[in-house]
Order: C-alpha cells, then sequence, then structure tokens
C-alpha cells in the first residue's frame, strides 16, 4: 500500500547527491575515522622535535599547537553554539596573566603548573558563564557587540593594572615578567636548554592538545553535542523539542573560554612574560581566520586551519621563503582562475614577454629605473632583475602601482573569457612589481596584508571554509 | 564649580560626539539595509586622513601652501569624501555583494578580512610612524585662536569648524534621506529588502548609495579628525568601536538614533575623562572600563537603542 | 474528570493589537480536537500560547492541572506538550535519524561529565536513544526507514518532512500533541494518509491530539469536537456538523450574506 522509497533507484540517488560537492580527496579523508586521524596527526606532531634539533622549528610547533587549541575552542563557541564571541582573546589573556600572577615573581607565588592550569580551567569556565549570561536576552549580533566590549575592559584592566586602586596587579603595559617554566609534578622544564628551544615543550602542548581535542570531541558525540547542532539550525525548534537552548548556549561558550583560558597559562608557561599588547585584535582575527578557513563546525578543520594558516604566516616572515610563497600562490590562483588549463602557459609566456618589453623601455628611459643584480648572485635573483622593474628609489610608484594592482585583479575576476586573459598578463607582471618593490621589503606586514586578502577571497568563493561542509540554510 | 571645566567638556563633548556621529552614521545605514556590522569602517575613516595628508603635502604642506590653506582643507575634504565613497563602494561590490545570501557570518568575516587587508596595506605603503596635519601651524596658528569668547572661556575655531563641519554634513544627509526618491528607496529596503525589491526599488543601486553615503562622511570625519590628531594606521580601531557602539546606543539601522548615539557618548565619554576620575580617582586610563561597563548594562536593558525597534519575529 | 489541557480567560496582546481575546478552551485526554478559523484568527497565537513561546498578557493555561504560565518553552514540553510548526522547521542538516534524536534531549540525562567520560549508563541511554528514534520514525511505515535514516533533512520530499516533524514531536514522549496544519500542501492522497494517521497516533500511540487545519476533509474526519476561532474569540464549539453548519462560522469565512443565499 504505501509507496516507499524504491531500493535500489532511490536510495542511490540518494547517496549520490551527498557526494557531489565534496572533492574526491576529501571524500576519502572523511572514511579516515576521527580517533585515527587525531592518532596520525599526534603521532606526525609527536616525530618532528625527534627528527629535528632546531629549536626554532620546534618553537613554531609548539606555537602551531597553542593556535591548533585556541581554534578548536572558538569552535565550540562559534561552530557547535552558534554564537560570534568577539571577546574570545580575552579569555585567553585571562589564563596567561592567571598563570603570571600564581607562577612568578611577582607576588612571589610558585604554584605548581598543574595547579594553575586546573585554576585556569574552572576561572575561565566560570568567566565565560558570566560572560555568556547576555546570551539569554541578546541575540547574535548584539551579544557579538557585547563580547567585544567585554574585550575592551579586558585590555583596559589589564594595561591600567598597574595602578588598581594602589595595587599592582597586572603590570601595566610593561606586563609580568620572570614566568616560572612549566613543571610536570614537580619536575621543571626549562624553556631552554644551551639558548636551544627544549623541545619538551611540544610534548607538554600536544599532550594538552590531545586531552582538550578528545574531551570536546566526546562532548559533541553525546546528546549534548546533538542538542547543539540542533540549536544552530533553528534555535526556536530546539527550544521546543525540549531542549534548554539559553544553558546550551551558556555551556558552549563556557567551554570554549575554558580551553582559550587553559591554553592561556600553557603559552605563558613557555613565554618570559605576558604583555597586554599580545592579546591583540590583530590575534583575535587571526584565530577567526583559522577557524573559519578550515570550515566552521569541524574540530579537524579548526586543527587544519590553524596548521595552515600559521605555517604560512611563519614562512611569510623569512624574506627567502616568503618569495617562492608568493609566487607559489600566485601560479595556483592561476590555475584555479583560468580555464581551460591549457591557457595557463599562454598566459605565463604573454607575461614573461611583456615584462622584458617594459623592463627594456624601462631602462632605456632612465637607467635609474631598473636595478641589475650583482654578478655573483643567484639565478633567480638575476631573473627577477631583468625581468621585473625595481627602480632605485620607487617612491610614489608604489602606491601607484598597488593601488593599480588590486584594481587590475578586481578588474580580472569581473570579465571573463578572452579579456581575463588579456588582464592577467598585466596583472601578474604588476604583482610580481608590487612584491618584489613593497612587499618583500617588509614581511611583517605583508602577511597580514596577505592574510586578509586570503581571507575575503575564501569568504567570497567557499563560504563555508575550506573543508567545510556547505549547508542548507533557512533565511 | 569649575566653569571653565565644565564649559571645556561640554566642547569636549561636541567635538567627539560630531565625530562619531559621522562614523556612526555610516555603521547605522550599511547594518540597517544588510543587517551586517561593517567592521572594515573604521578603516575606511583611517583612509580618509591619510588622503587628505596626500592632499596637504600635494600642495605644500601646512605652513607654506601653494594656495589658500583653507582652499586646501576644503579639497582635503572632498579629495578623502570622494576617496572614501570610491572605496566604500568598491569593498561593497566585492567584499560583500557576493555573500548577500551567504551564511551571516561570511560576510562579517569577509569584513575583519577587508578590516584587515586595509590598515596593514596602508602601513605597508607608507609606514607605521605617526604623521601629522601640523594644524597648528596652518594659517600662522589661527585655528588655534579662539573663536567665540564667553567670560574667560574660549573655543578655538578648530572645534568650531569641525562642529559646524560635521552638523552640516548630518543636516545633508538627514535631507537626502528623509526628501529625495532614493533615500525613500533605502528606508523602504532596510525594512524589508525583498518587499522593496518586489516594488521595483534596485536594490543593488540602493546599497551601493548607501556605501557611497556612509564612505563620504566617514572620509570626511577622518579629514576632521585628524586636525586635531595623528595619522597612523591604526587610528581608526579606538573612534571606530566608539562610534560602532554610538550606532548601537542610538538604535542600529536609525539614522537619527546614530546622530543622538554620537553625541551622547561623546558626552559620556568627555564626562567620564574629566569627573569621573577626579571624583572615583581612577587613572584615566580606567575610564574606558567605566564606559564600557556602562554600556554592557544599558546592551541587557535596551539592547535595540534608545530610537531602534525592537526585532519582532514570527514565528 | 479533569481536562488535560485548560486554557482560562486567556488573551494575548500584542501593544494595541488583540491577537487572542479571553479565550477558554479545553482538551481532555484522549481526544482529538479541531481549530479552525481564517487566516489571522488566532490559531498559532493559540499554539504558541500553550508551547510558552509567548506568554499571555491575562488568563491562565493549565496542564494536568498545574499552571504552565510563564513557563520556558523546553520546560512545557519536558511537562509533555509537543508541536509542528506551520512552517517546518527541520534540523536540515542533520540526518533524519539525528532530528528524531535530538529531540529526546528533555527526558535524557546524560551531562557533560559522564559524556566524556563515556559511562555505561550514558552509552545505554544513547542506545536507548537511538532506538526510540527508530521505533518512532517507524510509525510512518517505509516511507523514513532504512537509509533514509542517514540522510539529510534537506534531502526529503515535502511530504516526507511533515512527517518528519511529527515523529521528531513524538520524540519527545509528549502527552498533548499540537499539529500545524499538518495537512498543508499536501495532495488528496497523501491528505488522506495523514488523516488516518493521526488517528493512528491517538489509537496506537495514545497521544492526545489539538489539531489547526483549514483542509474540512482532514478535520471532519479525525475530530470528536471541532473549535472555530475568529479575531481571537472563540465563534462556535460543538461536532463538526453543528460548527460547520453555525452561522457565525459560515459568515467568517464567507462573509455576512452568506447564510443568506444558502
Amino acid at each position: 500500500m504505501t509507496e516507499g522509497p524504491r531500493i535500489g533507484q532511490d536510495e542511490w540517488v540518494a547517496r549520490s547527491a551527498e557526494n557531489i560537492g565534496r572533492h574526491p580527496l576529501l571524500r576519502a579523508a572523511d572514511r579516515v575515522p576521527g580517533w585515527a586521524r587525531l592518532l596520525l596527526f599526534v603521532v606526525a606532531v609527536a616525530l618532528i622535535p625527534l627528527i629535528t634539533d632546531d629549536g626554532y622549528i620546534n618553537a613554531v610547533v609548539f606555537d602551531t599547537l597553542i593556535f591548533c587549541l585556541l581554534a578548536v575552542g572558538l569552535n565550540v563557541v562559534v561552530g557547535w553554539g552558534g554564537l560570534l564571541d568577539l571577546g574570545y582573546i580575552a579569555f585567553f589573556g585571562v589564563g596567561a596573566y592567571t598563570y603570571a600572577i600564581l607562577s612568578s615573581e611577582k607576588f612571589d607565588l610558585h604554584l605548581s603548573s598543574l595547579v594553575v592550569m586546573a585554576i585556569c580551567v574552572i576561572l575561565g569556565a566560570l568567566l565565560g558563564l558570566l560572560v555568556g549570561l547576555p546570551s539569554w536576552r541578546l541575540s547574535g549580533d548584539y551579544l557579538a557587540i557585547v563580547t567585544l566590549f567585554v574585550y575592551q575592559i579586558f585590555i583596559s584592566i589589564v594595561t591600567n593594572g598597574h595602578d588598581l586602586f594602589g595595587v599592582d596587579l597586572t603590570g601595566g603595559v610593561n606586563g609580568i615578567a620572570n614566568l616560572d617554566p612549566f613543571d610536570l609534578f614537580g619536575i621543571e622544564i626549562v624553556v631552554s636548554k644551551d639558548g636551544i628551544f627544549n623541545s619538551n615543550y611540544v610534548y607538554v602542548a600536544l599532550g594538552v592538545f590531545l586531552v582538550v581535542f578528545t574531551a570536546l570531541y566526546l562532548v559533541n558525540h553525546s546528546r549534548i553535542g546533538r542538542a547543539w547542532r540542533a540549536l544552530r539550525e533553528d534555535t526556536l525548534a530546539a527550544e521546543l523539542m525540549g531542549m534548554p537552548t539559553d544553558w546550551l548556549k551558556l555551556l558552549a561558550f563556557a567551554f570554549g573560554a575554558a580551553v582559550a583560558s587553559l591554553t592561556g597559562s600553557l603559552f605563558a608557561s613557555l613565554k618570559v612574560g605576558v604583555f597586554p599588547e599580545t592579546f591583540s585584535l590583530t590575534l583575535l582575527i587571526t584565530v577567526y581566520a583559522m577557524l573559519i578557513l578550515g570550515g566552521v563546525g569541524s574540530q579537524t578543520g579548526a586543527v587544519v586551519g590553524a596548521v595552515v594558516v600559521y605555517v604560512f604566516l611563519e614562512a611569510l616572515r623569512d624574506p627567502d621563503v616568503s618569495g617562492w610563497v608568493f609566487y607559489l600562490a600566485a601560479l595556483v590562483a592561476l590555475v584555479l582562475v583560468v580555464r581551460p588549463r591549457r591557457m595557463i602557459a599562454v598566459v605565463l609566456a604573454a607575461t614573461a614577454v611583456f615584462g622584458f618589453v617594459v623592463h627594456a623601455i624601462a631602462g632605456a628611459i632612465d637607467p635609474d629605473w631598473t636595478t641589475s643584480a650583482p654578478p655573483d648572485a643567484d639565478a633567480v635573483t638575476r631573473f627577477l632583475d631583468a625581468w621585473v622593474v625595481i627602480p632605485q628609489t620607487p617612491g610614489d610608484a608604489k602606491t601607484i602601482a598597488y593601488i593599480g594592482l588590486i584594481a587590475l585583479i578586481l578588474l580580472a575576476t569581473t570579465v571573463k573569457g578572452i579579456w581575463r586573459w588579456a588582464v592577467l598578463v598585466p596583472t601578474l607582471y604588476l604583482a610580481a612589481f608590487v612584491w618584489e618593490n613593497v612587499m618583500s621589503q617588509q614581511p611583517d606586514v605583508t602577511r597580514f596584508v596577505l592574510l586578509g586578502a586570503l581571507l575575503v577571497g575564501v569568504m567570497v568563493t567557499r563560504p563555508s571554509g575550506i573543508l567545510g561542509e556547505r549547508r542548507v540554510e533557512v533565511v | 564649580m569649575d566653569y571653565d571645566q565644565f564649559f571645556q567638556t561640554i566642547v569636549n563633548s561636541a567635538t567627539l560626539g560630531s565625530t562619531y556621529a559621522l562614523i556612526a552614521l555610516g555603521y547605522t545605514m550599511v547594518y540597517g539595509i544588510l543587517k551586517l556590522l561593517n567592521f572594515a569602517h573604521g578603516d575606511v575613516f583611517m583612509v580618509g586622513a591619510y588622503v587628505g595628508f596626500g592632499v596637504l603635502t600635494l600642495f605644500g604642506g601646512a605652513i607654506d601652501p601653494s594656495i589658500s590653506i583653507w582652499l586646501v582643507l576644503l579639497l582635503m575634504a572632498l579629495a578623502a569624501m570622494a576617496a572614501c565613497a570610491v572605496l566604500g563602494v568598491v569593498i561593497e561590490r566585492f567584499a560583500y555583494r557576493p555573500l548577500r545570501d551567504a551564511p551571516r557570518i561570511a560576510p562579517l568575516i569577509s569584513a575583519l578580512g577587508v578590516s584587515f587587508f586595509l590598515s596593514y596595506s596602508v602601513q605597508l605603503l607608507f609606514g607605521a610612524e605617526h604623521r601629522t596635519y601640523d594644524s597648528f601651524n596652518m594659517a600662522g596658528g589661527k585655528l588655534y585662536e579662539p573663536a567665540v569668547t564667553i567670560g574667560s572661556f574660549s573655543i578655538s575655531w578648530l572645534r568650531v569648524i569641525g562642529i559646524v563641519a560635521a552638523l552640516v554634513l548630518m543636516l545633508l544627509l538627514w535631507l537626502l534621506v528623509a526628501r529625495t526618491r532614493i533615500g525613500k528607496a533605502m528606508r523602504a529596503t532596510s525594512i524589508d529588502r525583498d518587499a522593496a525589491a518586489m516594488m521595483g526599488i534596485d536594490i543593488d543601486r540602493v546599497i551601493m548609495f548607501a556605501f557611497v553615503l556612509s564612505g563620504a562622511l566617514a572620509g570626511a570625519a577622518g579629514v576632521l579628525f585628524a586636525l586635531r590628531t595623528d595619522v597612523y594606521p591604526q587610528m581608526g580601531f579606538t573612534p571606530g568601536l566608539f562610534a560602532f557602539t554610538a550606532a548601537v546606543i542610538g538604535g542600529i539601522g536609525s539614522i537619527p538614533g546614530a546622530m543622538l548615539g554620537g553625541f551622547l557618548l561623546g558626552t559620556v565619554e568627555a564626562l567620564t575623562v574629566t569627573y569621573l576620575t577626579q571624583w572615583i580617582g581612577i587613572p584615566v586610563g580606567l575610564s574606558n572600563l567605566v564606559i564600557f561597563s556602562l554600556l554592557i548594562v544599558f546592551m541587557l536593558v535596551r539592547p535595540q537603542g534608545i530610537l531602534g525597534r525592537p526585532d519582532i519575529k514570527k514565528v | 474528570m479533569a481536562a488535560l489541557l485548560e486554557l482560562r480567560g486567556v488573551s494575548m496582546a500584542f501593544g494595541g493589537l488583540t491577537c487572542v481575546d479571553r479565550l477558554d478552551l479545553h482538551v481532555d485526554e484522549g481526544e482529538i480536537v479541531s481549530v479552525i478559523g481564517p487566516n489571522g484568527a488566532g490559531k498559532t497565537t493559540l499554539f504558541n500560547l500553550v508551547t510558552g513561546v509567548y506568554e499571555p498578557t491575562e488568563g491562565d493555561i493549565v496542564f494536568e492541572g498545574e499552571s504552565i504560565k510563564g513557563l520556558s518553552p523546553h520546560k512545557i514540553t519536558q511537562r509533555g506538550i509537543a508541536r509542528t510548526f506551520q512552517m517546518l522547521r527541520l534540523f536540515l542538516n542533520m540526518s533524519v535519524r539525528e532530528n528524531v534524536m535530538a529531540a529526546a534531549f528533555g527526558h535524557t540525562k546524560a551531562g557533560v561529565l559522564r559524556s566524556m567520560l563515556r559511562t555505561p549508563g550514558m552509552r545505554r541511554e544513547e542506545r536507548e536513544i537511538r532506538e526510540l528514534a527508530e521505533k518512532r520514525l517507524a510509525f510512518f511505515g517505509d516511507r523514513l526507514m532504512g537509509y533514509r535514516w542517514d540522510q539529510p533533512a534537506y534531502s526529503l520530499s515535502y511530504a516526507n518532512r511533515r512527517r518528519l516533524e511529527i515523529a521528531r514531536a513524538t520524540a519527545t514522549n509528549p502527552r498533548l500533541l499540537l499539529l500545524d496544519e499538518p495537512a498543508a500542501g499536501m495532495n488528496p492522497k497523501e491528505t488522506q494518509e495523514i488523516t488516518e494517521l493521526i488517528a493512528q497516533l491517538r489509537t496506537e500511540g495514545g497521544y492526545t491530539i489539538l489539531v489547526i487545519e483549514h483542509d474540512m476533509h482532514v478535520v471532519e474526519g479525525i475530530s470528536d469536537r471541532v473549535v472555530a476561532l475568529d479575531h481571537g474569540v472563540k465563534i462556535a464549539e460543538g461536532t463538526f456538523e453543528q460548527v460547520a453548519t453555525n452561522p457565525r462560522v459560515v459568515e467568517a469565512y464567507l462573509g455576512t450574506g452568506a447564510m443568506e443565499r444558502k
């Protein structure tokens, strides 16, 4: 009597429909169970200090793990609770400062690190509950605004904490220095041995990460996680299906705050001191970028986002590496934007020719407009100097070229077909010009410019993030 | 009662308030139509200040400009307004428009990305060092001479110009929104975008127009603000935050609300800095703490702001 | 015998607009009561009042002898009242099974700690929730069975979405079910199925049911009693025949003069 699904036909259609949107690599990755992925990650990271003695690399790994923790914590609030917490970094700061106050010369308190961490978790959770309470009365945007205010209050207290009614609590702008290193049940883990970063810190961070990730994973795969997902889908319906949405939101908020606070204490144990300027809006946006790019709602996404973005930011610091990263990124952009693919070769060749012509003309007009590389420079540098116009004194040309580049890139996204290929030629050349003359001079600043651009670019093309699943949303 | 200090505080509130109001109007117009918190707006304001600086330099600087300083000031303002209007439109077209139907968080993140991009690009191109309009030396110091004197208390030309210019712009905006067709279209779109579209309103044009206006006002505010303080890449952050707050207090989405909120917040800030710090004895830096705590309480009591409409959803 | 649900003089005013005006209504255990009325009569507002989305500006709402006025919606659901929605409100990106499992939250209790530690009690509860969901979905025959359990809710057809919403509501283990236009947008065959289904919900599920419906075939087929509303006021109550022929009801639907033409 009832017309049920036609076995074989409907099922196949239904299953295929799921897979169409997803890249084959991602589909393969999906089949690996969660715990296996975590294990793989942990083992891979654990091997790094064994493979290399380089203190710098180990420090980068440690910092990456810190960001992984921050991103995973933010994911609970934003991805699972559906709340926009723009004050998240304040909890990170609270954890760091708590460690600094309880484990340093400042008040001559030297509590054991594990005790401090436990305190930070509890403190973070309590503060998270407090700050999250407005979510009972305020909806999305308004709550975001309040969290921003909370962040401002945190910054205000921390920056002026050197004179709170006569008490010097936070050291003001100078922060708190001379923090105790991390100690595991009384065994101190020194920050550096003979000036080289102690790779044991990587293991401490990995341990914390493992515990946090697993705990959150387990909570997410329970009725609470289900309720969070339901509340993110449709808060009113969830409430009417018996789920106490107010408490659930508060729980997500508190969890995120607790994770951030814990991470703060871990972070502080390594650093020489804590200062207000560490907990900047730049840091907040960076963590958000990591989460969004990786895919909101997915813990794996948060980790991937954190690793990719942080490595990207660090790589761009090194002037030698950053050049490679830039040109590689330009190539990747080409691959994504130019169809059919064989035209890429044509565009590149045209750009090369275009470049040499411009270079020759520029050199002919005024020799000061070009540079020649010293004879002992490597091949790449010689090529670039012969191809890109690198004036001795760029002056105002920098600004004009920069704005021109942005305009050309935007134009290239607007036009199609043959016009796009035509526009891409001067665009690529101008990009090289801007890179060599403007961006590569200040890698620390450039990396954030590129991160900002990347953020906009990814949002516009893939709002659900790189690893996120496309969601159906009722507007 | 120290009357001098009192009047000074009043003038401070008006000066701060007028700047905040100009920037707040930009936030509120965009939010009203797109329901988007345009985090990049503070950086547009900053770009306006830089454009003003560029024009000033072009004409030889504050001390000995090639043409009348008053003309230069006017050109600076106009150039900043034009540049920021264009900037606003470009941002809307490429960073926000593709995300009109995306989940609510996407345009917000895009706005953060734009903000990042703008402030760090400016730093890249012009360096992080502070620059100044050197308004002290303009017209031989005329700007700092008293324009209005009440007893022993005086208001400088600089402040008078700033307040008057801001008020004129606000009046123009109000006329535009209340009396023209496109203004009406803007109001309709902010109430119900789909219905407005079905009534034949070109939504893309209305939104573009809103960004033109918000950018122009931010640009003007940038130049006015930079006359009194330094120009540097991160300068947009704090005024942006305060102006945004002002828009929220007044009722985000409401144009009179933004103006009201701007002046209200300017007053609260001026009063707190002058008086509260004296009465309670906290350092000036902590005045922010007081202000933001008060704001949180306010948001809990009346989230829709003074002139805003509460959100009523149909179940 | 006291009624399961009772509204005593309930009014709901939004500023100057009164949506529900001193309404008295009751539903006895085991009954199927239909609420009819033209659009804007206050029917969905009635549901919102009973489920706690709105708090009545006047009057009291009593369920199982206790007042539920002012309780938050999730508490009311936990007491035994569940609903479906006029405009579907499924958890679209969650699977069919998960939609139903989520609704079991209110009567389960594994907390954060037990979930993190995966205690035997928590795991047993998870199994029970899963079985409950599958049982509730099985109520609809083959339509929401088998591979469909793992499909995202957005992949379901319209009629199946309506069925899923009912299944989800039943997973809260309610005593009283509020169905808001369950047959809306359905073709005649599906409408017939829904009519039978609602009857089955009472006989097999044991639920007391309050239904808002526009389709008079459905109303006629299921109701023990019909209540007619217009502009927030009860204008008739009784069996289907009594209400359908009541002159005030005809006037509300068809306008004055309709009675004379009839």
